[in-house]
């Protein structure tokens, strides 16, 4: 037993060691924002894109002179897409580095796995696309310190249903899910419940995982049956060799999605000639003329020389959300922020003009892009 | 009717790749008792290869092809004389152990690379892009490739383990490994010999699943190779045919689970029969029943 | 060390391990270890239960499993759905309990036919296993939630449990490898078919062998849920069991201290990678391979580390010689 003692008092002398070695500098003269996101393991991809976007707005306001004269400074940590990671990033950010707000993670769950962290320390979390519909809010009431600025699952997913219901006229829907995503789970019972009630029916509900490539025997399965619509919730990767095998399969019906489907990478995968007849639901269209989607788009391709995604645009969006709110607020505590996050209203941002509600949600447009030839073709606004 | 017909073509598609990469997993397996964890990357790196010299390069199908296989070859002999061959006297867990940091290895070192995204090949024209209707049976001509080259190489395989010399040797380094190398046989470039068919065939696969389905990942091999695995213990390991039988066999049962309606399991059903096999013949289909010397 | 405890020794030991739990609780008291350090110092606790308890199915039994991260997930899952029920200090001990045993139950449905196989065989066989666990997690959408997971799991997880689950474990498995059973289990590793000769009924040993550490995995997996108050699928994958794994071989196959010892390094290590996160998963790669070739024996190899250290100046104690 004494070895073991031993190595507890090793790992507390360790500890210690540790935290009096954190020197917190307290510059006067910047504001320190934390950064919790998903830079490797599974959803890396998602991590990577949102901070990408992040570090562009922080640049930008940045180089524009900052907050009243004080710089932003980014405290960017990996969580590794591991929730517990998350959670103890953010304790780090909030007690040791002392960030006045903490941007992501980007998944529902993880983001969620930090909010008591945030509610305890009063600082604010803020995500761009964690998009669960009890994120912010459950049963127990509002989480006081957790906001987001993204669609929550059931607004687009009725949305997504409305279309289906009205601009097709579809009456039989089948859908093709990605089983091991919250995401494409919430998506697929909001979209089911409003087209039902709309007086369609769901056919066949298919699955798949993440990561899988081949859908022809899914796709050869619903061939035999009678729909006229297939709705995808899921992200492009998938989605994309979705499309794509069941347009080479025949199957002409239109295909419709979610904001998962915004990215270059779609049309890389799909093809160009499968993507006729496809629909997906979004916050803005980068062909969209208005100066402030337009400048992004710009902006973006400049500095990482490609197509912004969804993830890019909602970082964006998110760094200068909270950069605004922080511009308001009284004072620089997490008390005066969140006051100040609350209080947001049409806040113009590349996703749309947003305000805050009382459930921390925001409120804004969700439109629908038509894309054909893989190009995006037509919107649509869809009205609540 | 055409639906059953449809879902056998479908599945024959996936057979076939499993079949390719089940038999680097079967050859290395028969001839040093290891299961070469690493050797789904190979695959995969023949994919990024492939994706390289198609994309990148701008070359046919064909010399990407032979190029992803070049590749692969060299680095399945590099993988061995690096990682494993210091470790042959070694125990199975040691090299087990070494197999999966090699997997790590390669797989984070892509990501870190050529990050995590998932890259996809050129549009196919010409041939590569048809697809045949024979009724309601669709055909496309990447399936005919994908089927036609996996025999062809299955062939070829089979006759340079069966015809030649180098073959020879593989069969008696497989059978036993001491009495081999005291008939004079050269026992490690007989097994570097087998890495390197194993790990063509690997390369191959790879690309193959790049033109197929147009999007690959750093851990894209992952799954498919311990699918190959699983058919590789099911035709009975260290058995040629029997990686190629087990590979179709696999590949058909995922399409029928998944054409079921059943496809959030197929993983799950493919790892059960796995552990059934394991139980009941562990010899697998073709392999016979041989009782541990002491 | 011989086999009676002396009971002079047997208290210094006591109040050493009194003493150490004291000065930490002492230390989070006053703040000094802070929210950070404690989340840091409760992952390491776990991974000091996972490593240890893999230790001595793969390790110590010589049985390789790539499925731990498989149990744990059960012990989590039935933790935090009980507490999620109702969440009292007793439900969470109940339900780390009944976790516990849910996985050390697994363990024994999967070990009794598997186990049979030989090593690389039974480590495709536990990896097929964990995939297939998590995969009916995801599907079992109306218990689980599916690949939502559970949150909101209220947090009971402090120190003293943490303490007292983490001790408990290395003793129970420290203590089991000193009894006569423990020493079959060597016996398996070192040579199967001698031991067999030797009339060690070889699949009940090593079965025992794998449901203790399945009961142990499921343990870390309750902690883990009660302290980080979310748990889904996914953190239950293939590469949960890899890190596992990489502990219990770069702290030694066989060696309880080096077990431990690795999880509160790579802890260390991790955390100094932080900004350099796309090179850790390259780095765990290197070490499994470096070792293997180089000393696949791991950092202690079977040694175990003690106090002894201290007294006589770095000389190494070794526990196995004085087994023989």
């Amino acid at each position: 037993m004494k070895k073991y003692s031993v190595i507890f008092l090793l790992v507390m002398s360790m500890l210690v060691f540790a935290g009096c070695s954190q020197t917190v500098s307290t510059d006067q003269n910047v504001i320190k924002i934390g950064v919790n996101y998903e830079l490797s393991g599974g959803v890396a991809t998602y991590g990577q894109s949102s901070v990408e976007g992040i570090e562009l707005a922080i640049e930008q306001i940045n180089e524009a002179g900052g907050i009243n004269g004080k710089k932003i400074q980014l405290v960017k940590y990996d969580n590794k897409s591991d929730a517990s990671e998350a959670t103890t990033l953010t304790t780090r950010l909030i007690t040791q580095d002392k960030v006045v707000a903490v941007l992501g993670p980007a998944t529902s769950g993880a983001f969620m796995a930090t909010i008591p962290v945030a509610n305890q320390n009063k600082v604010p979390v803020i995500s761009g696309s964690a998009t669960a519909d009890n994120v912010t809010v459950d049963d127990k009431g509002v989480k006081e310190y957790a906001f987001r600025i993204c669609f929550t699952d059931s607004q687009q997913g009725n949305a997504v249903a409305k279309f289906a219901l009205e601009n097709l006229s579809s009456k039989k829907a089948v859908i093709i899910m990605d089983s091991s995503s919250d995401y494409a789970k919430g998506l697929a019972e909001a979209f089911t419940s409003t087209f039902e009630a709309g007086g369609g029916t769901i056919v066949a509900q298919e699955a798949y995982m993440s990561g899988d490539t081949d859908f022809n025997a899914v796709l050869t399965s619903i061939k035999g049956k009678d729909f006229d619509v297939i709705f995808i919730p899921g992200y492009y990767n998938e989605a994309g060799l979705i499309i794509k095998q069941a347009r080479a399969q025949g199957i002409d019906v239109p295909i419709l999605g979610a904001d998962g489907f915004d990215s270059p990478k779609l049309a890389e995968l799909a093809g160009a000639e499968a993507l006729n007849n496809v629909y997906f639901s979004n916050h803005y269209s980068s062909v969209d003329p208005s100066p402030v989607v337009a400048d992004f788009v710009e902006a973006f391709k400049a500095k990482y020389k490609k197509e912004p995604d969804a993830f890019n645009a909602l970082g964006y969006d998110l760094a200068k959300f909270v950069v605004d709110a922080i511009s308001r607020a009284e004072k620089l505590d997490g008390e005066s922020l969140k006051k100040a996050l609350e209080a947001t209203e049409n806040f113009e941002g590349v996703t749309g003009t947003m305000s805050v509600d009382e459930n921390h949600n925001v409120v804004k447009d969700i439109i629908v892009i038509e894309l054909k030839d893989g190009k995006q073709y037509k919107t649509y606004r869809v009205t609540e | 009717m055409e639906q059953l017909l449809q879902q056998i073509v479908n599945g024959i598609s996936l057979g076939s790749i499993y079949a390719l990469i089940a038999l680097g997993y079967t050859m290395v397996y028969g001839i040093i008792k290891l299961i070469n964890f690493a050797h789904c990357d190979v695959y995969m790196i023949g994919a990024y290869v492939g994706y390289v010299c198609m994309a990148k390069l701008g070359l046919g199908f064909f010399p990407s092809l032979l190029a992803s296989m070049l590749v692969c070859t060299l680095l399945g002999v590099v993988i061995e004389k690096i990682a494993y061959k210091p470790l042959r006297n070694a125990t199975r867990i040691t090299a087990l152990i070494t197999a999966i940091g090699v997997s790590l290895f390669l797989e984070y070192t892509t990501m870190f690379f050529a990050s995590a995204d998932v890259r996809t090949y050129p549009p196919m024209t010409g041939f590569m892009a048809k697809t045949f209707k024979m009724g309601d049976v669709v055909i496309s001509a990447q399936q005919i490739l994908i089927a036609l080259i996996t025999v062809i190489l299955m062939v070829l395989l089979q006759l340079i383990v069966k015809k030649t010399r180098i073959g020879k040797a593989m069969r008696a380094v497989s059978l036993d490994k001491d009495a081999a190398e005291l008939m004079g046989i050269d026992v490690d470039s007989t097994i570097s010999f087998t890495f390197a068919l194993g790990s063509a065939l690997a390369g191959a696969a790879g690309i193959l699943v790049g033109v197929y389905y147009n999007s690959i990942n750093p851990l894209m091999g992952v799954l498919p190779g311990l699918k190959a695995f699983v058919a590789a213990v099911f035709g009975g390991i260290g058995i040629i045919p029997g990686a190629m039988l087990g590979g179709y066999v696999i590949g058909i049962i995922e399409v029928f689970v998944a054409g079921l309606g059943y496809s959030m399991y197929r993983d799950a059903v493919v790892f059960a029969i796995l552990i059934l096999i394991l139980i009941v013949r562990p010899a697998g289909l073709l392999g016979k029943n041989t009782g541990e010397k002491v | 060390m011989k086999k009676g405890i002396l009971s002079a020794q047997f208290t210094r030991r006591l109040i050493l391990v009194v003493l150490a739990y004291v000065i930490v609780q002492l230390l989070i008291s006053v703040n000094i270890i802070n929210d950070y350090l404690q989340a840091t110092l409760t992952t390491i606790c776990i991974n000091i239960i996972l490593a240890v308890s893999l230790n001595l199915i793969t390790g110590f039994t010589g049985q390789f499993s790539l499925g731990h991260a498989g149990f744990m997930s059960i012990g989590a899952y039935t933790c935090a759905l009980l507490i999620l029920k109702d969440p009292t200090m007793p439900n969470f001990l109940l339900g780390t309990l009944l976790g516990s045993l849910l996985a050390a139950l697994v363990g024994f449905l999967v070990g009794l036919p598997t186990l049979r196989l030989r090593g690389d065989y039974l480590a495709i066989a536990t990896l097929g296993m964990a995939e297939i666990i998590r995969i009916m997690f995801i599907n079992m959408d109306k218990i689980t939630n599916g690949p939502r997971g559970l949150s909101g799991i209220p947090r009971f997880v402090n120190w003293t449990w943490l303490f007292i689950f983490t001790v408990g474990t290395v003793l129970l498995i420290r203590n089991f490898l000193r009894s006569s059973h423990g020493r079959a289990c060597i016996a398996i590793r070192e040579d199967e078919i001698a031991a067999e000769a030797m009339g060690i009924n070889t699949t009940w040993y090593k079965v025992l062998a794998f449901v203790i550490g399945a009961f142990c995995a499921g343990i870390a997996g309750a902690l883990y849920a009660s302290y980080f108050y979310f748990i889904k699928p996914d953190l239950f994958g293939f590469l949960k069991s890899v890190d596992i794994l990489v502990m219990v071989v770069l702290g030694g196959l066989g060696s309880i201290s080096g077990s431990i010892l690795a999880a509160i390094l790579l802890a260390v290590i991790s955390t100094l990678l932080q900004s350099f996160s796309e090179i850790r998963m390259i780095l765990y790669a290197l070490i499994l391979i470096v070792i293997m070739i180089f000393r696949p024996q791991g950092l202690l190899g079977s040694k175990e580390i003690s106090l002894s250290v201290f007294n006589r100046l770095g000389r190494l104690f070794a526990f196995e010689k004085e087994e023989k």
